[in-house]
């Protein structure tokens, strides 16, 4: 103790004569009492962090065993980690690149139209929202119920005015006498012949959806040279029996109904009347196959799955984009506002097209701006996360993970497993390091 | 931030309601029991109950104050963060007297900390009138910690009034007539079952209610506990019965794709809109809470409970407020007993917003048929049980997109293959209990 002690009391410096020595201490002192503030700031909140990342990485859940690089292992392994990296990679490979060439095209394009600048608000607009923000917005438009989802809603308005309605919505057989669905044809399984009669029952026809002519449904009676049926709502309060006409099921008119013989050559072609019934009246004998074509239908459109497994991904770059283009745009703006305009002019003076000023002049002149924008994106989209968090439902997200959002969800989002999620976090950081060590070579050379 | 204040002003209060004990005590041997009851005293409850719910619980405490006019019974709400609060109070020494635990877990967090009394002055009160099912629930290792003082029911199905009457079908009663109805349902022209899969625990909580009818109560404790493993033949029997609902596309709103993008609220207002999307939703007693506002109640929509399986015990999966005791004093066993009695129950019963275990209350005591219905099922409930996936691991049993959630969702969308989803059931589950 006393050692110590009267190490500790020993003055920094004793007096010395050599002034020099003393002064160098002293401007040392001074550099680093100003570095000081920076430094601890850098240790606390960037050197101490990264690296008890990289320490807990080779531990396991809990913490107290070391299990080396079994972190590293699962990483490859892990079915929904390798998704995530899959993910990232379409990330890294379309984003950087798709905003870069949208925000040039845009640039290039509000140079030369009047409005320029409402124009260029209206794109930037979306860099003033939180990405989670616009995550929600983006998830409500991409909902799949064409009643909530925007763009389903605009599709369904596009292909209601193309399509012809139908008179019924949504049929489908009401036993199994009937096959097919409401989406092609519905015919009688078996095939009839003269003096047939024809039951063609359906069900899965909501009550408001039955035509508002609609009778009582009859059971018609047979025709000796012909072939008589009824197409009715085989459905009445309890169920009723499938397959028989009952009293309160109404038959559905207008429905069109045709004939064709075991070949498939068309024979007739008949609308059903207020009480569903229909009648073919002189036929040669032979098989017939009796069927609902499909023009009785109106494809009710279900809405595209926008959030899907399959889309979902897309979906979300396409949000991104929207966010980002107008930074893009911007800064792009700003380099081509800073390109000699005499360049351009002797380049079209030389006779050159639009389009060779465009490739071979503007191009390789903003070619350092497109550099930024580009690697600024690449960070970006390798730490995409709340975006992707705040689009995709719970169901799809391990479809749409990224590697940031499967580090939080591996680390904090329940499992809490604290090994794993911080081998994606050095896993992450391996791969900025070599854009980081790209930007600042960048930087020196422009220094 | 009202949030933030509203939290120390309660944190204020309770060490206020503290100093108020430490008071009490010291009194204790003057013994001046008032006019009614013998046991005198100051007693600090907490709970996260606020608002309507305080003002209720409130007149649950009048109605002991009123008897032992000696003790003074101290309410604190300590809102969304009261296990936090009651953690921080038991490292520190300082708990309540009593307070009332939402997570089943707690109870047995608080029980290994060593920081609850046991509740055998109760035991037969609870027995007798709450059931067996309550003393199971509250006992850690057999003896009695707490007991469901207020209980939610999520064995519920709510319904369409008006699509049921066009397809004339009656609330079924059993699950081959459930089925049936649903066929009927389906024939009518509108979907039978509108499902929010986007959140997988809906499907988590309709999986419970067939498990518990088709495998029982025992197997359904040991599920919980995983002694048996999801690939057990129970679990596969249950799956097959759950795939008769969520299997069949064509009956449900939006069809399985659309489920698995429906979330909770949206499978709501499905059913309970103006044109609704399909005639039934099977959850819990909070699905008014989400319904359009406009609808009424019993005219336009209205709820029976979920239909038994192979003349199943009425059965009720849910979860509630459990009360246990932290400081024994004779002042708060008369409190805890006084909770078991019939009286209590009602007093908060006729209020509304309330369900009781308790066997001889009088489901006329609730405000509406629909609350009838609801809280009915539990005093006549032979089998109660907590919520199955509450009681698992976080990261098996209630995350977003993971584990049981994420599983029981893939189960929708690829329903034939029981063996395989199983599986994956059992691989999570290993991992998460370790």
């Amino acid at each position: 103790m006393s050692v110590t002690g009267s190490v500790a009391g020993d003055p920094p410096v004793t007096p010395t004569p050599e002034a020099v020595e003393s002064g160098g201490w002293r401007r040392h002192a001074l550099a680093a009492g100003f570095l000081a503030p920076a430094a601890i700031f850098l240790g606390v909140w960037i050197v101490y962090p990264t690296l008890t990342t990289i320490w807990r990485s080779f531990f396991d859940e809990s913490g107290d065993e070391f299990v080396g690089l079994q972190n590293y292992q699962t990483l490859f392994t892990s079915d929904v980690i390798l998704t995530a990296i899959k993910n990232n990679a379409i990330w890294v490979l379309v984003v950087p690149a798709l905003v870069t060439s949208v925000g040039l095209v845009f640039a290039v394009l509000t140079e030369r139209i009047p409005w320029s600048v409402a124009f260029k608000t209206a794109v930037f607009m979306p860099m003033a929202i939180s990405a989670f923000a616009a995550g929600i917005t983006w998830r409500i438009v991409y909902l799949q119920e064409p009643d909530r989802g925007a763009l389903n809603a605009g599709i369904a308005v596009v292909k209601d005015s193309f399509s012809s309605g139908g008179v019924l919505a949504d049929a489908r057989p009401s036993s199994d006498a009937l096959e097919g669905t409401s989406q092609g044809t519905i015919r009688l399984a078996e095939p009839v012949g003269r003096g047939d009669i024809a039951l063609l029952g359906l069900t899965a026809i909501g009550s408001s959806e039955v035509p508002d002519d609609a009778e009582q449904a009859v059971r018609p009676e047979a025709l000796q040279g012909g072939i008589r049926g009824v197409v009715w709502r085989d459905f009445k309060p309890g169920g009723g029996t499938a397959g028989e006409v009952e009293p309160d099921e109404l038959g559905l008119p207008g429905v069109t109904v045709k004939l064709r013989t075991s070949g498939g050559g068309a024979v007739g072609s008949t609308m059903t009347a207020t009480d569903g019934t229909f009648s073919f009246d002189e036929v040669e004998s032979g098989e017939y196959s009796v069927a609902i074509g499909s023009e009785s239908f109106s494809q009710s459109f279900g809405g595209v799955t926008w959030l899907g497994e399959k889309l979902v991904t897309p979906a979300i770059l396409i949000s991104y984009l929207w966010i980002w283009a107008g930074f893009a745009m911007v800064v792009i703006a700003a380099g081509l506002a800073a390109i000699p305009r005499d360049v351009l002019e002797a380049a079209r003076t030389d006779g050159g097209t639009e389009w060779q000023v465009f490739r071979r002049v503007t191009v390789p002149l903003l070619a350092p701006v497109l550099t930024v924008v580009f690697i600024t994106m690449l960070i970006n989209v390798l730490k995409v996360f709340d975006i992707v968090i705040a689009i995709a439902p719970g169901s799809v997200q391990d479809d749409a993970t990224v590697l940031a959002l499967q580090m939080w969800r591996t680390a904090f989002g329940g499992s809490n497993d604290f090994g794993v999620g911080s081998a994606i976090a050095v896993f992450i950081f391996l791969l900025v390091v070599p854009i980081l060590a790209l930007n600042i070579r960048r930087f020196r050379r422009e220094l | 931030m009202t949030r933030r204040i509203r939290g120390r002003a309660a944190a204020l209060t309770l060490i206020g309601a503290l100093a108020l004990i430490a008071a009490g005590c010291g009194g204790d041997d003057g013994g001046s029991s008032g006019d009614g009851g013998d046991v005198s005293g100051t007693l600090a409850v907490t709970a996260i109950w606020s608002g309507a719910e305080q003002e209720a619980f409130q007149a649950v405490i009048d109605g002991f104050t009123e008897a032992n006019s000696g003790v003074t019974v101290n309410y604190t709400s300590g809102g969304d963060q009261l296990p936090t609060q009651l953690s921080t109070a038991v490292e520190g020494g300082n708990p309540p007297d009593i307070a009332f635990l939402g997570q089943p877990g707690l109870v047995r967090d608080f029980v290994e900390k060593d920081a609850l009394q046991p509740l055998d002055f109760a035991r037969e009160d609870v027995e007798t009138n709450l059931g067996d099912s309550a003393v199971q629930l509250g006992s850690v290792d057999d003896t009695l910690y707490g007991f469901l003082f207020k209980a939610a029911n999520k064995s519920l199905v709510w319904y369409n009034v008006a699509a049921f009457e066009d397809a004339g079908v009656e609330p079924p009663g059993t699950w081959d007539d459930f089925l049936a109805a649903a066929d009927t349902i389906g024939a009518s022209g509108i979907p039978a079952f509108s499902i929010g899969g986007a959140d997988g625990w809906t499907l988590t909580d309709l999986f419970e209610n067939i498990y518990l009818r088709t495998a029982g109560p025992e197997k359904y404790d040991q599920l919980a506990a995983h002694e048996i493993p999801w690939t057990d033949q129970s679990v596969k029997d249950a799956l097959t019965e759950m795939a008769k609902v969520v299997g069949n596309g064509d009956n449900i709103a939006g069809g399985t794709t659309g489920a698995l993008q429906t979330d909770f609220p949206t499978s709501v207002s499905n059913v309970f809109s103006e044109s609704p999307k399909a005639a039934q939703v099977i959850e819990g007693d909070f699905v008014p809470g989400a319904v359009e506002s406009g609808l009424e109640p019993e005219t336009d929509y209205n709820v029976f409970d979920f239909p038994a399986i192979n003349d199943s015990a009425p059965s009720v999966v849910g979860g509630g407020d459990t009360v246990v005791m932290f400081k024994d004093s004779p002042a708060a066993q008369a409190f805890i007993r006084y909770l078991t009695t019939v009286e209590a129950a009602e007093i908060w019963a006729e209020r509304g917003g309330f369900g009781s275990l308790n066997q001889d209350l009088d489901t006329g005591t609730y405000p509406d048929a629909i609350q009838q219905t609801a809280a009915g099922a539990l005093s006549e409930a032979e089998v109660f049980r907590f919520d199955l996936s509450d009681l698992q691991p976080a990261a098996f049993g209630g995350t977003v997109g993971q584990g049981l959630f994420k599983l029981f969702q893939d189960f929708v969308q690829n329903p034939d293959d029981v063996d395989g989803i199983t599986q994956q059931m059992e691989d999570a589950a290993a991992k998460a209990f370790g």
